[in-house]
C-alpha cells in the first residue's frame, strides 16, 4: 500500500509540474533549466542516507560516497550558477 | 516523524521556487526558496535514524557523519568553483555536465541498493532500482555526450549509421528484460547478478546511441529531454528509498523537462520521435532550391551600413548562436544603446530555438544588461516586421529562413520563423560565405532587401558603434 501511496503522489506531482513549468515564459528557460536541474540534485538526499548506513570500505558505502559528493556538485553549482543569471536580468527601472 | 514534516516543507519550498520562476522579478527569490528547501531536505537527513545510530559506533571510520560531511565538502568547493567560473555562452555545457552528474549520483544510489544483498528486496523495489540504473545511466552518458557536442570536443553533426534505430530498439529489449529478470522473486541470485551488470553496460550504451544521431543546433531538444530523465531517474531513487521528497521533486523536473522539450519541438515543427531517429541534419544535401535561386547575395560595407542605420527609426536585433560563439552581447548593447540616443526605437527578437539550449540568448542579453522589456518572442515581434526599418541578424540562420514558408522541398518546411525579411531591410552579419550548421541554403540573403555584411560579428557590431561615437 505504501507503494500505491507513492505512486499516486507521483502522478499528483507530474500534473502540478505540467501546471507550474507551462506558465514560465521563454525567456526565462534557461534559469528555469538550471534551476530545475539543481532541485533534481536532491538525489544527494537519498545518497547521504545510504552513505551513512553502509559498513565503511563496502563497495556500496564508496559508490554512495562518490554520489554525494556528484549529487552535491549539482547542487551547489547549480543554485550559484542560477542565481547568478537571474541577477542579470533586469527591468528598464533598475539601470 | 519529524523527517517527514522536514521533506513536506522541502517540498512546498520547491514547488514556490518554481512558481516565482514564472515572472523575472521573483525568479531570483524563488530559486532562493528552492536552495532553502534544499537545505532543509538535506539536514533532516542527519537526523534519520539509521544514521543516528552510526554516531555511536566505537570505530570512528564507521561514523556515517564523517563520511557524508567529507563528501558535501568536495562537491560543494568543486561546485562553487565550477558555478562561479562558468562564462555565459557556456552555459548549455555546465548545463549538460551537472545534468550528467546528478544522474549518475541516481543511478550509483540505484547500484549501492542493488549491492546489499545483490536482489534488491521485493520486485517493486527491485523494478525501480533497474529503472533508476537504466534512465540514471543513459542520461549520464547521454549528456556528456552532448557536452562533448556542446564543446566542440567531438563534431556537433548528427552521426547516423544504417540500423540504429533496430540497435536502439534491441537495447531497450535487452534492459528490460534484465530488469525483469532482475524482479522475479523466485529467480536465482546469481543470474539477478548478471542480470544487473548487462543492464548497466546496456544502459551506458543507450544513452551514447541516442544522443549520437542528433546534431548541434537541435541540442536545445536533447539538453530539455535529458534534464527530464534525470528528474525521472529521482523519482525512481525516490521509489528504491520510500522517500516522498523524491518522487516529488524528481516527478516536477521530469514534468518540467518534457515541457521543455515539446516546446522546443514544437519551435522546430517536428515531433519528438522524427528527432530522435530520424538523425536531422543527415540527408538534406537535397536543400530548398531557393525563390530567386542563382542570384548572388549583396554584400554591404560597414560604413554603408551606419549610413542607414543613422537614418532608421526603428531596428530589431535577431541573434541566433553565432552571436554567442563571437561573445557579441556586449558590444551588441552598446551599439543598441547609440541608437536609442540616435532616436530608433531598437527591440530583440528570440526565437525559441535560438541558440543551444532553451533561453540561451535572453540569458546572454541580459548579461549585457539589455533590459527585458525590450527582448521580444516571436509571436510578439512578427506582426510589427512590416514597420521595421532595419532588422540586423546576428549569427542566426535556420531560424529566419523564409524557405520554411514557401518551400515545401525544404527540410525545415513549415518550421515556424523570425520574419525577417519582411523588414524594410535586413543585415546579416555572418563569419563567411559558408552554409549555416544545418547546411540548408539560405533564401533570405539573396533577397532583394537583405544585405551581408561578412566578417567577425563582434568586430563589425562594434566598428559599426564606433561611427555613430565620431559622428
Amino acid at each position: 500500500m505504501d507503494f500505491m501511496l507513492l505512486i499516486f503522489i507521483f502522478v499528483i506531482a507530474a500534473f502540478l509540474g505540467v501546471e507550474l513549468i507551462s506558465k514560465v515564459p521563454s525567456q526565462l528557460h534557461t534559469p528555469l533549466m538550471s534551476g530545475t536541474n539543481a532541485i533534481s540534485g536532491v538525489t544527494v538526499v537519498g545518497a547521504l542516507a545510504m552513505c551513512a548506513t553502509q559498513f565503511t570500505g563496502s563497495l556500496g558505502m564508496v559508490l554512495s560516497f562518490i554520489a554525494v559528493v556528484l549529487a552535491t556538485i549539482n547542487v551547489v553549482a547549480g543554485y550559484i550558477v542560477t542565481d547568478r543569471m537571474l541577477g542579470m536580468f533586469k527591468n528598464k527601472g533598475a539601470k | 516523524m519529524y523527517l517527514n514534516i522536514a521533506y513536506m516543507v522541502a517540498c512546498v519550498l520547491f514547488i514556490i521556487g518554481i512558481k516565482k520562476l514564472s515572472k523575472p522579478k521573483s525568479a531570483r527569490q524563488g530559486n532562493m526558496l528552492s536552495a532553502v528547501g534544499m537545505l532543509i531536505a538535506v539536514v533532516a537527513v542527519f537526523f534519520d535514524n539509521d544514521v543516528v545510530k552510526s554516531w555511536d559506533t566505537s570505530n570512528w571510520l564507521q561514523n556515517g557523519y564523517l563520511w557524508i560531511a567529507i563528501a558535501i565538502a568536495i562537491g560543494s568547493v568543486i561546485g562553487v568553483i565550477w558555478a562561479k567560473k562558468v562564462k555565459m555562452t557556456k552555459m548549455p555545457e555546465l548545463v549538460a555536465i551537472l545534468n550528467g552528474i546528478g544522474a549518475l549520483a541516481s543511478a550509483f544510489v540505484g547500484f549501492s541498493e542493488f549491492l546489499k544483498d545483490n536482489t534488491g528486496g521485493n520486485a517493486v523495489t527491485a523494478v525501480s532500482i533497474g529503472l533508476a540504473i537504466l534512465i540514471g545511466a543513459a542520461a549520464f552518458t547521454g549528456s556528456i555526450l552532448a557536452w562533448g557536442k556542446l564543446a566542440e570536443k567531438i563534431p556537433g553533426k548528427a552521426i547516423v549509421f544504417r540500423g540504429q534505430n533496430a540497435l536502439n530498439a534491441l537495447l531497450i529489449l535487452v534492459a528490460v528484460a534484465s530488469i525483469v529478470l532482475f524482479a522475479i522473486p523466485s529467480l536465482d541470485v546469481q543470474i539477478k547478478v548478471i542480470a544487473v551488470y548487462v543492464l548497466c553496460a546496456i544502459s551506458l550504451i543507450f544513452g551514447v546511441t541516442l544522443v549520437l544521431p542528433i546534431g548541434g543546433g537541435d541540442m536545445p531538444v536533447v539538453i530539455s529531454l535529458i534534464n527530464s530523465l534525470t528528474g525521472v531517474a529521482v523519482a525512481m531513487v525516490g521509489f528504491i528509498l520510500s522517500n516522498t521528497v523524491l518522487v516529488v521533486t524528481g516527478c516536477l523536473v521530469g514534468a518540467s523537462g518534457i515541457i521543455l522539450t515539446l516546446i522546443m519541438c514544437k519551435a522546430m515543427n517536428r515531433s519528438i520521435g522524427n528527432l530522435l531517429f530520424s538523425g536531422f541534419g543527415s540527408d538534406k544535401k537535397t536543400a530548398g532550391k531557393g525563390g530567386s535561386a542563382g542570384a548572388e547575395p549583396k554584400s554591404i560595407s560597414v560604413e554603408d551600413a551606419y549610413v542607414m542605420l543613422e537614418s532608421a527609426s526603428s531596428v530589431v536585433f535577431i541573434p541566433g548562436y553565432g552571436m554567442a560563439v563571437a561573445q557579441a552581447q556586449h558590444a551588441v548593447k552598446e551599439l543598441s544603446a547609440k541608437l536609442e540616443e540616435n532616436g530608433a526605437e531598437v527591440s530583440f527578437a528570440v526565437h525559441p530555438v535560438a541558440g543551444r539550449m532553451p533561453g540561451h540568448m535572453n540569458v546572454l542579453l541580459a548579461e549585457a544588461d539589455i533590459p527585458y522589456e525590450q527582448l521580444k518572442t516571436m509571436e510578439e515581434i512578427n506582426p510589427t516586421m512590416p514597420t521595421q526599418d532595419v532588422a540586423i541578424v546576428i549569427g542566426a540562420n535556420d531560424v529566419v529562413n523564409p524557405s520554411a514558408e514557401t518551400d515545401k522541398s525544404s527540410p525545415i518546411y513549415g518550421m515556424p520563423i523570425i520574419k525577417a525579411h519582411e523588414a524594410r531591410t535586413v543585415f546579416v552579419l555572418k563569419r563567411g560565405k559558408g552554409k549555416g550548421f544545418s547546411g540548408i541554403e539560405n533564401e533570405l540573403f539573396s533577397r532583394q532587401n537583405a544585405l551581408m555584411i561578412y566578417g567577425d560579428a563582434k568586430a563589425t557590431i562594434s566598428s559599426l558603434a564606433g561611427e555613430f561615437k565620431a559622428e
